[in-house]
């Protein structure tokens, strides 16, 4: 018997989906422990979704083993659903239900009792800081308030296992920062999160560990300090030249840094010290519109793993 | 597995959704599906119907008006049926993904369908009732049973045809196969099944046609029970019939359902 506090809550092996010709996800092993937040970051068609959408229990597998929670998602599909919560990556509120019936009536389908239903929608109204929309149409929430109210309806069941598709996708910088504070309040009470964003910046703010997915594949494991650490530097010179001249000040500046990656509008110099390239970037007559030194985000990270841009 | 609710648990589930809906939502609808077969009763049966019968040529025994009342329970809950199992079916899948965040739940696919069916029961039998009370009014029912028989034909006709648009909705992308469906299919046959003329009246092609359609057996059905002259083996022929509609058209929703929401 695998010790219950410590077994993954989520376990996967060589799992792969694919509809018809088109492998989506190809081959990947994943282990989520209890009480931690895990994240898949990569860019839009990298396989998250549809790796979720097998872990909600809800799309079949095509080969490889799965286990959430102990339980194999082909048999035991209802009983998994019945203790984790989903917050899909697109708006399914019922727009026939208020604010308040969205939650009563969903609690409903997990067979809780009618009165039960009732205080944990006024709870989570609460928690979700919509309390005063309760009685209110889903059509007049903004966009923030809409994901808010998603999150509270995947809560509803109390879950061990909360899962989240882009939860922020579409919001506003200040509406963001509001979904982030809802959802670190509730790590803070040991419920397991697994999440699926493009934002290296969420990933970073919310995850323990993540997985860096990109094709299908898991391209890098480990947590965003240790992924920075391992694939990038600690910090990076950015130089923005002329139109047209990328191509002749990356030949020039050959050499100055640890790597260098030449993007259409700018040139990242990857360097412990990004002050140290800007002076010898000067030094050797390089002339850039503007420069910038930040510290190695995940975004470098996912640059070195796939040459590619999160946002691609 | 033993431990999973029952389908029965699981539809049982959903009827604080539905409910919540029908509150808000049951006076339009009543009024919305009676009031064009009561326009129909009048114009027809009184109007027309006063017309020929007064004419002495009636071959079909019985007034005009009632021999077409059936005909309007019969295709009023064909009409109330499609209207029901196509466009809001079909957006809960396209626009406004509901049957998604359901299926998040303990509820299977399965469950969710049944859930559809369950409720559209309920309004089947509803408005069929608040149809039946209307013939009852224009005198065209003969005894209590028939009513109720007749009733319970016509919920049986109006799920004939729901399940396999449910189907339907759940498999197309656009929604222009419902202009078809309602211009060459329900309009056609609420004209040529039998609800204002005997198909007897057509050519023996289309005759047969009309025998295959569900509505065909429906109005029949509900005829025989209205007028009270009920022929056993032939009603039992017509409720099995439905039937097969009914099963191979759950059987089909299912498949589509599942292909839709499994892996759409």
């Amino acid at each position: 018997m695998p010790d219950p506090t410590t077994a993954p809550l989520v376990r996967a092996r060589a799992l792969t989906k694919s509809y018809g010709d088109f492998q989506a996800v190809r081959g990947i092993d994943i282990d989520v422990a209890p009480g931690e937040a895990f994240g898949f970051l990569g860019p839009n068609g990298a396989g998250k979704s549809s790796t979720m959408r097998m872990v909600a229990a809800v799309s079949p597998v095509t080969s490889g083993e799965l286990r959430i929670l102990g339980l194999d998602p082909a048999t035991d599909g209802p009983q998994i659903r019945a203790q984790i919560g989903v917050c899909p990556q697109e708006d399914t509120l019922d727009t026939e239900l208020t604010v308040r019936e969205n939650l009563v009536v969903y609690g409903r389908y997990f067979g809780m009792s009618r009165q039960r239903c009732r205080q944990r929608a006024d709870e989570l109204l609460e928690f979700v800081h919509l309390a005063d929309k309760a009685g209110g149409k889903i059509t007049a929430l903004s966009g923030g308030m809409k994901r808010r109210l998603t999150i509270a309806r995947s809560l509803v069941n109390e879950p061990r296992l909360l899962l989240l598709d882009e939860p922020t996708t579409g919001l506003d910088p200040q509406a963001r920062h509001v979904v982030w504070d809802q959802l670190y309040r509730l790590k803070q009470t040991g419920v397991t999160i697994v999440l699926t964003t493009h934002y290296m910046d969420e990933a970073e703010q919310l995850c323990d560990r993540l997985v860096v997915m990109d094709q299908g594949a898991i391209a890098a494991e480990g947590s965003p300090r240790t992924l920075i650490e391992a694939y990038s530097t600690r910090e990076v010179a950015e130089i923005r030249m002329g139109v047209g001249d990328n191509a002749v000040a990356a030949d020039k500046a050959e050499g100055l840094a640890e790597r260098m990656e030449v993007l259409p509008d700018r040139i990242l110099l990857y360097a412990d010290s990004g002050d140290a390239v800007l002076e010898a970037v000067h030094a050797r007559g390089i002339r850039p519109q503007s420069t910038l030194v930040r510290r190695s985000t995940l975004e470098d990270v996912f640059l070195r793993l796939t040459g590619r841009s999160l946002g691609e | 597995m033993s431990t999973q609710p029952g389908s029965l648990e699981m539809v049982a589930r959903q009827w604080d959704y539905f409910r919540t809906l029908f509150r808000r939502t049951w006076r339009g609808s009543i009024v919305s599906n009676t009031v064009l077969p009561v326009f129909f009763l009048l114009a027809m049966g009184l109007g027309l119907g006063g017309y020929i019968d007064d004419g002495g040529s009636s071959t079909i025994g019985i007034s005009y008006l009632a021999f077409i009342a059936p005909g309007m329970l019969a295709t009023n809950a064909m009409t109330m049926a499609v209207g029901e199992s196509t466009y809001p079916i079909w957006v809960s899948f396209k626009w406004e993904p509901v049957y998604s965040a359901r299926i998040a739940t303990p509820l299977r696919i399965v469950d969710v369908l049944n859930g559809l069916v369950a409720f559209l029961l309920v309004r089947l039998v509803l408005t069929c009732a608040v149809m039946m009370a209307v013939l009852v009014a224009f005198g065209t029912v003969s005894s209590v049973a028939g009513g109720v028989g007749a009733v319970l034909m016509c919920t049986l006709l109006g799920l004939a045809y729901a399940l396999p648009v449910f189907a339907l909705s759940a498999s197309i992308d656009d929604d222009t196969p419902f202009a078809l469906l309602f211009r060459l299919g329900i309009i056609p046959m609420t004209l040529f099944s039998g609800a204002f003329f005997p198909v007897s009246q057509m050519p023996e092609a289309l005759q047969w046609v009309a025998y295959l359609t569900p509505i065909w057996h429906g109005v029949e059905s509900a005829r025989m029970c209205t007028t009270g002259v009920v022929a056993w083996l032939p009603l039992a022929g017509h409720a099995g019939y439905l039937a097969v509609w009914v099963v191979a058209g759950w059987l089909l929703a299912r498949r589509q359902f599942t292909a839709r929401l499994a892996d759409g």
